[in-house]
């Protein structure tokens, strides 16, 4: 009786076709959700955008929320350019050089705007200058004069010596 | 017998110009935001010299209105999310393709739009007369308009004569016209 013992090449063959198998399944497999790259921006993404951005003829209503069809034509845009690959800067930017700096919904610390960013701050410290000096104020009005010292009561002095000879 | 100077008074002068400071900014807030109210309230630019502008179009064709001077210009500002600039946009061309060879230019400006849609809307209405982008709003923020579609019309020494707020009708614009191209 012989045993049939199977040709090496077979075998070699076999194992080179597993590891191509892993390896094509490694290298098409999704890539890690943090990485993922979808192929069509969602909601949330062109909207995490879009609510940094206003729309000038929807005034004070956010790009994200805003209901007319020049916003929903503008998030369209937005999703078009998350989609080319473009960042979130660089999306703004390109709406600012389109529309105007008034479509961000934070304006640029430069220029008039930089108020909006020093104003705050700076009327917060006169105010709490004012009410310091204010409180101050009260303060000193409040505090009860100082009467003078027993001793130089003239008439409690006089009452004190004349209770001292009694006794 | 010595007489001991009397100790400085507290400086009443860097307090004056401290309180001179502060009342000077706030009067000069207040002037600013009066000024930017003025501004918002104040409508669009009816007479006088019209604004200058540049516009690129979207043939990339750049017209400065300044060079167009001797000429009547219309300035059309209108947007292809506009339901009103609908109605007069067959208007507006048949205008221009009555008055181009008596001096008339016609200008299209693009408000808050992207591109596509406005390059959709040209084409839908057989647009032929230069239209381009507002970029950065700056001509809209020049003749202070308050939406779209609205018209301005130019005279030849480049004196803004007319404005029309909403969708213009044929009538509208011949009568406008008419003497404006007489010479």
């Amino acid at each position: 009786m012989t045993y049939h013992r199977p040709s090496t090449l077979p075998r070699a063959a076999l194992v080179l076709f597993v590891l191509a198998i892993a390896l094509a399944s490694v290298i098409t497999s999704p890539a890690s959700p943090a990485r993922a790259q979808e192929p069509t921006p969602s909601d949330d993404q062109v909207n995490a955008v879009a609510k940094q951005l206003y729309c000038p003829v929807c005034e004070n209503v956010p790009l994200d929320v805003c209901p007319t069809q020049a916003c929903a034509q503008w998030r369209q845009t937005i999703r078009e350019k998350l989609t080319a690959g473009w960042s979130e800067q660089e999306i703004k930017n390109f709406f600012v050089e389109q529309y105007g700096a008034r479509v961000l919904a934070a304006p640029p610390a430069r220029g008039l705007s930089l108020l909006v960013y020093l104003l705050p701050p700076l009327a917060f410290v006169v105010g709490a200058y004012i009410v310091y000096r204010a409180v101050r104020t009260w303060r000193r009005a409040a505090r009860p004069v100082a009467s003078p010292p027993v001793a130089e009561d003239d008439y409690t002095r006089r009452i004190e010596e004349e209770l001292r000879r009694r006794d | 017998m010595s007489d001991t100077p009397a100790p400085p008074p507290p400086a009443p002068r860097a307090r004056n110009f401290g309180r001179l400071l502060l009342w000077g900014g706030l009067a000069a807030l207040l002037a600013l935001v009066g000024f930017g109210l003025y501004r918002t309230q104040a409508g669009p630019v009816s007479s006088g010299p019209a604004p200058d502008f540049t516009l690129t179009t979207f043939d990339g064709e750049t017209i400065r209105l300044a060079d167009l001077k001797g000429q009547v210009v219309v300035v059309n500002f209108w947007a292809s999310w506009c339901k009103p600039c609908e109605e007069e946009a067959a208007t507006l061309e048949a205008g221009w393709q009555k008055y181009r060879d008596q001096g008339v230019s016609f200008l299209g400006v693009d408000y808050v739009d992207t591109e596509p849609e406005a390059r959709a809307y040209l084409e839908r209405f057989g647009i032929t007369y230069p239209n381009g982008p507002d970029l950065g709003t700056r001509i809209s923020q020049a003749f202070r308009i308050r939406g779209v579609p609205e018209t301005y019309f130019i005279d030849r020494q480049g004196t803004l004569v007319r404005v029309k707020i909403g969708p213009i009708e044929m009538n509208e614009l011949q009568s406008i016209l008419d003497p404006l191209v007489k010479p």
